[in-house]
This record gives structure tokens, sequence and C-alpha cells, in this order.
């Protein structure tokens, strides 16, 4: 018997079929009910933020220091990868273009994948690594050892102060990086080109911005704001409510990078659809 | 002099009118009862100290009363106003007339001494100019014996003096009214008594009212004019040293021991 006398399910059925069964029929501890919650409580954050950003007074100067933190401190590293992008794909491409015999098209061909696809994802997971983390941790310290309460209490809006201020310089940042690890990963993809073929530089400048067009530059560009958006906020959220102390610091600045990378994917996978849906391709 | 700006709503109540009511104040966390029915009356110009054993409740009381933990049930009155009614313009406007001293000091990390003690300034008092600023900020590291430290980081100080520097930070505003968790804790005796003395002139200069967690029955001695003995969540009993010294209450006269 499937269901017994009482209205239950029999328990070796419920063992066996749990996959199939709803989950308020399998009593697992609900894994959903924490993701709704979480989901919620991140949405009234980004709430929150939302109304004190635009709520003066401003704060220009951690504003201005955030962005050099997340932007300037970001630089380096996102020029090498982008860089290093550039070459890769070209090198790992030119076969199969010699193969159809369209060695010419190279650089058309690396530039626009370098610009709508790699390296804004590329930039966006090394910024939810480098970014989100230091965020999560730091903000999560600050709670853990009473700093936010110690802002709170001096009647100073730590939310504004430590939360908008960052979540604000990544949206802002991020876009700016993307445009130049773009310059740079072309520059990278020039090299390539010139490694196993000769292509002039001004013959690969003209064929390049004779392909790419804005359609391919401007959403890709907002995209960027998005991904900004969603590392400062997932790692200001991480950090801003963790709990338990300092092994709950290390949790904090973990679960800001995993969650904010895999909300990269998913943005950029939205985006791809939404470019489609709008014919910009 | 009263408090020092005059728009102050402490500046407001004549000496010996209540300043804070709590009366029945509750808090749980789960199903560990902290708070079961706590009363206080604090009046301007006073200073009561809050003994109890560790993990009594102590903290989580004057959290409470600033509203940094929420409680469950009961009245608290600060300065007229229903602290756990109040929205979130109002409750920063009434934080601005309360200083807060964090067991853990709380200083923050990433600031120098010197940002740590203009943080609050640069919020409440913007019409500060720079060179006032400093002054304040020097004349608070002199109060607390520590006036060549100011562009070291937190992390450059020892366990007492970060505790000295937070008191610095918590009377730099001269709030009307203080809250300090365990200010002598950690200090030689010395110090301490400094310590002591410092906040019995501040209460002297800015005629300041404060609530005084502490272990330590020499400071809870030399500056409180009354005594709360917080026991399983209730004010056991309440008075001046001497009297509580003559307690029969075993909870009460182990303090004083
Ligand atoms: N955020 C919290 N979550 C759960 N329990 C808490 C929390 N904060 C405090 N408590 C509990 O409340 C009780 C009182 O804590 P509190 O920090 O007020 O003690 P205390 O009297 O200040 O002790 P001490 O003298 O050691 O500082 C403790 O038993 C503690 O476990
Ligand atoms: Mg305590």
């Amino acid at each position: 018997m499937l269901i017994n006398k009482t209205g239950e399910i029999n328990h070796m059925y419920r063992e066996r079929y749990r996959l199939l069964l709803p989950n308020t029929m399998t009593k697992r501890p609900s894994i959903f009910k924490q993701w709704f919650e979480e989901t919620g409580n991140l949405s009234a954050f980004a709430g929150r933020y939302l109304r004190d950003s635009l709520r003066p007074p401003y704060d220009f100067g951690e504003l201005l220091r955030q962005a050099f933190e997340v932007g300037y401190r970001s630089l380096g590293l996102v020029a090498i990868t982008a860089f290093i992008m550039g070459l890769v794909i070209t090198i790992q491409s030119r076969p199969t273009l010699v193969e159809f015999g369209a060695e010419s098209w190279l650089p058309a061909m690396v530039s626009v994948s370098l610009v709508r696809e790699i390296v804004p994802v590329v930039t966006a997971l090394i910024c939810a690594g480098r970014v989100g983390s230091g965020i999560g941790a730091e903000l999560g310290s600050m709670k853990v050892t009473e700093q936010i309460d110690a802002m709170e209490v001096s009647g100073t809006n730590p939310f504004k102060y430590l939360v908008v201020s960052r979540i604000t310089a990544a949206t802002l940042m991020l876009p700016i990086l993307v445009v130049i690890a773009d310059a740079v990963s072309l520059w990278g993809a020039y090299i390539g080109v010139n490694i196993k073929g000769v292509v002039s530089y001004d013959l690969y400048v003209r064929q390049v911005f004779d392909t790419l067009e804005y359609s391919d530059v401007v959403p890709s560009i907002i995209k960027c704001v998005f991904f900004g958006f969603a590392i400062g906020l997932i790692g200001c959220f991480k950090g801003y409510t963790t709990t338990k102390g300092t092994e709950g610091v290390g949790m904090a600045a973990n679960a800001a990078v995993v969650v904010s990378s895999l909300v990269v994917f998913i943005i950029d996978l939205l985006a791809a659809q939404i470019t489609d849906l709008l014919n910009l391709n | 002099m009263e408090s020092d700006n005059g728009n102050s709503i402490y500046a407001k109540f004549a000496n010996g009118e209540p300043v804070l009511r709590v009366s029945g104040l509750k808090k749980s966390f789960g199903t560990h009862v902290v708070l079961d029915g706590f009363d206080l009356v604090l009046t301007k110009g006073e200073n009561i100290a809050v003994l109890g054993r560790s993990g009594s409740g102590k903290s989580v009381l004057i959290r409470c009363l600033v509203r940094l933990t929420e409680s469950d049930e009961g009245i608290i009155n600060m300065l007229g106003l229903d602290v756990p009614d109040l929205g979130q313009d109002a409750l920063d406007k009434l934080r601005a007339e309360i200083g807060f001293l964090f067991q853990s000091s709380a200083l923050y990390d990433s600031m120098t001494v010197r940002e740590n003690l203009e943080f609050p300034l640069r919020r409440h008092s913007k019409h500060l100019t720079q060179a006032e600023k400093d002054q304040m900020v020097q004349e608070a590291l002199d109060n607390v014996g520590l006036s060549d430290t100011a562009d070291l980081m937190p992390s450059e100080l020892s366990g007492g003096m970060r505790k000295r520097i937070g008191i610095a930070r918590t009377m730099i505003m001269n709030p009307g009214i203080m809250l300090y968790d365990e200010p002598t804790t950690g200090l030689d005796p010395v110090t301490g008594r400094g310590i002591g003395k410092l906040m019995l002139e501040m209460k002297k200069k800015y005629n300041t009212s404060s609530i005084i967690i502490s272990h330590d029955m020499g400071c809870v001695k030399q500056t409180a004019d009354r005594i709360v003995v917080l026991v399983n969540g209730r004010c056991r009993a309440l008075g001046t040293y001497a009297e509580l010294e003559k307690s029969e209450d075993p909870d009460v006269h182990s303090f004083f021991e």
C-alpha cells in the first residue's frame, strides 16, 4: 500500500520514491525554504540599497575610496588575464579557420567572441573572486567585532557608509574595467595573429573595427553593470549578515564568491536571451 | 556648563529629572531567557553601576537601550522618547545624545586612531573646522593619557590602550547619557583609577548621566552613585554602595566580598 490508513505515505515507499514526491511529503529538511528565505532577504537588502543610495547625504569620499579599491586594485590582474585570453583564443582558433581557408577572418572572429562574451565574463569572475571575497570578509569581520554596531550607535548609517558605497563602486567600476580589458585583450589577439601570420597593425585595427558594431559592444557593457551590481550586492549581503564569529567571516567570504560567480553566469544567460529577443545581433 | 550643544534634547532636562526609564524589559534568545522584567530609572546627573555575573545579560541590557538588540517586551523611555517605537531618523537623533563604550572597544580596524575619533564628529558636527576637530581629538587623547598615538592603527595598540581609545571615542561627542560596558577591565589599577576619575570629571563638567557595567568594585565604588544587581534577568537589589555592602542576600553580598 502506498498510502496507509492514516493517510500517510508508507515509510518504505517514501524512501524509495523520495525523489519523485513533493518536498512536503518526504519530510526532508527544506533546502527550498532556506533558499526562499535567503532570496527574500537578499531582495530586501537590494531594496534598501536602492532606497538609501538615492537619499542624501551622499558620501563621495568613501565612494571614491571604494572605487579605487575595486577598480584600480583589480586592474593589473584583469589586464593580465585579458591579454592572455586574447592571445590564447587567437592561437586556438587559427587551426580551424585555416582548415576552412578562412584565416583572414581570424581578427574578426576572435574580436567578436572576446568583446561579446569572454572578456566580460572572465573579468566578472575575477572580480567576484577578488572583490566579492574582499567585501564579504571585510564587512563580516566588522560585523562580528561590533564595528558595524559602533557605527550604528554613533548615529551614522553604516548601511549607507559601508554598503551603498561598495555596491555603487562595484557597479560603476566593472564596466570601466571591462572596457579596458577589451582593449588589452584585442592587443593580445593582435600579437596572437602575428605569431604565425603577418597582419599589419593598421589592417588588424581596420578589420576589428569593421566587424565590431555597437550591438556587440553596448549590450556587453550593459551586462557588466549588472555583473558589478550583483558582485557588490552579494559580497555586502553575505558580509553584513554574518553571524557566528570568526568562522562566519570565512563562510561569508566563501559564500560571496560562490554565489556571485553563479549569479554572473545566470545574468550572462539572461543577457544572451534578451539580446537575442531584441534581435540585436 | 550644560551638555555642549545647546539644542540637544538632554540639555532640556532638569537635574534630578529621569532621563531613562526602563520597566518590565524582557529579552530572550530562542528559549534562553536573558532579561525577564528588568526595571530601572536613571536621573539626570546620576551614575548607576550594574553588577551581575558573567552571562547574566548586562551587555544585552544596554544594547537593548540603544536598539542594537531589539527587546521583546517592556518600556524603554529615554529622554522622553519611546525607544522601541522610534523611526530610523528619530533613533539616529537620539543616539547622537548617547555615548556607548563597547566591551570589546570595537575600534574601526581600517582607520587610524585619529580617524576613529573623528568618525563620530564628522557625522554630527559638519560645522566644525579641521583645526577644531584636531583640537578635540587631541584633548580626548590627552584625557585618556595617549597623546602620541593619533597616527597609529588600532592593531598597533595593546588591549588596554584600545579600551582607552574606545573611551576617548565615546566621550569626544560629549554625549548626555553614557553607557559604559566594562570601562576598566583589562587596565592596570593605576590607569583604571585614572579612567574612573575621568568619568567623574565628565560627569561634573558636562553633567552627564551614566550606566556603568563593571566587575571592578574599586571602579564601582569610585564612580557610582547607586548600584543595581542583575540576577536572573531582574533587578535584585538597588541602592548605594554602603547599603548593598550590608545586604543579607547572598547573591548581592557575594559581589562585595
Ligand atoms: N546574539 C545573541 N544570540 C544568542 N544569545 C545571546 C546573544 N547575545 C547574548 N546572548 C546570551 O545572552 C546572555 C547574556 O549575555 P551578555 O553578553 O549580556 O552577558 P554579560 O552579562 O555582559 O556577561 P559578561 O560579564 O561576560 O560580559 C548570554 O548567556 C549569552 O549567551
Ligand atoms: Mg558583557
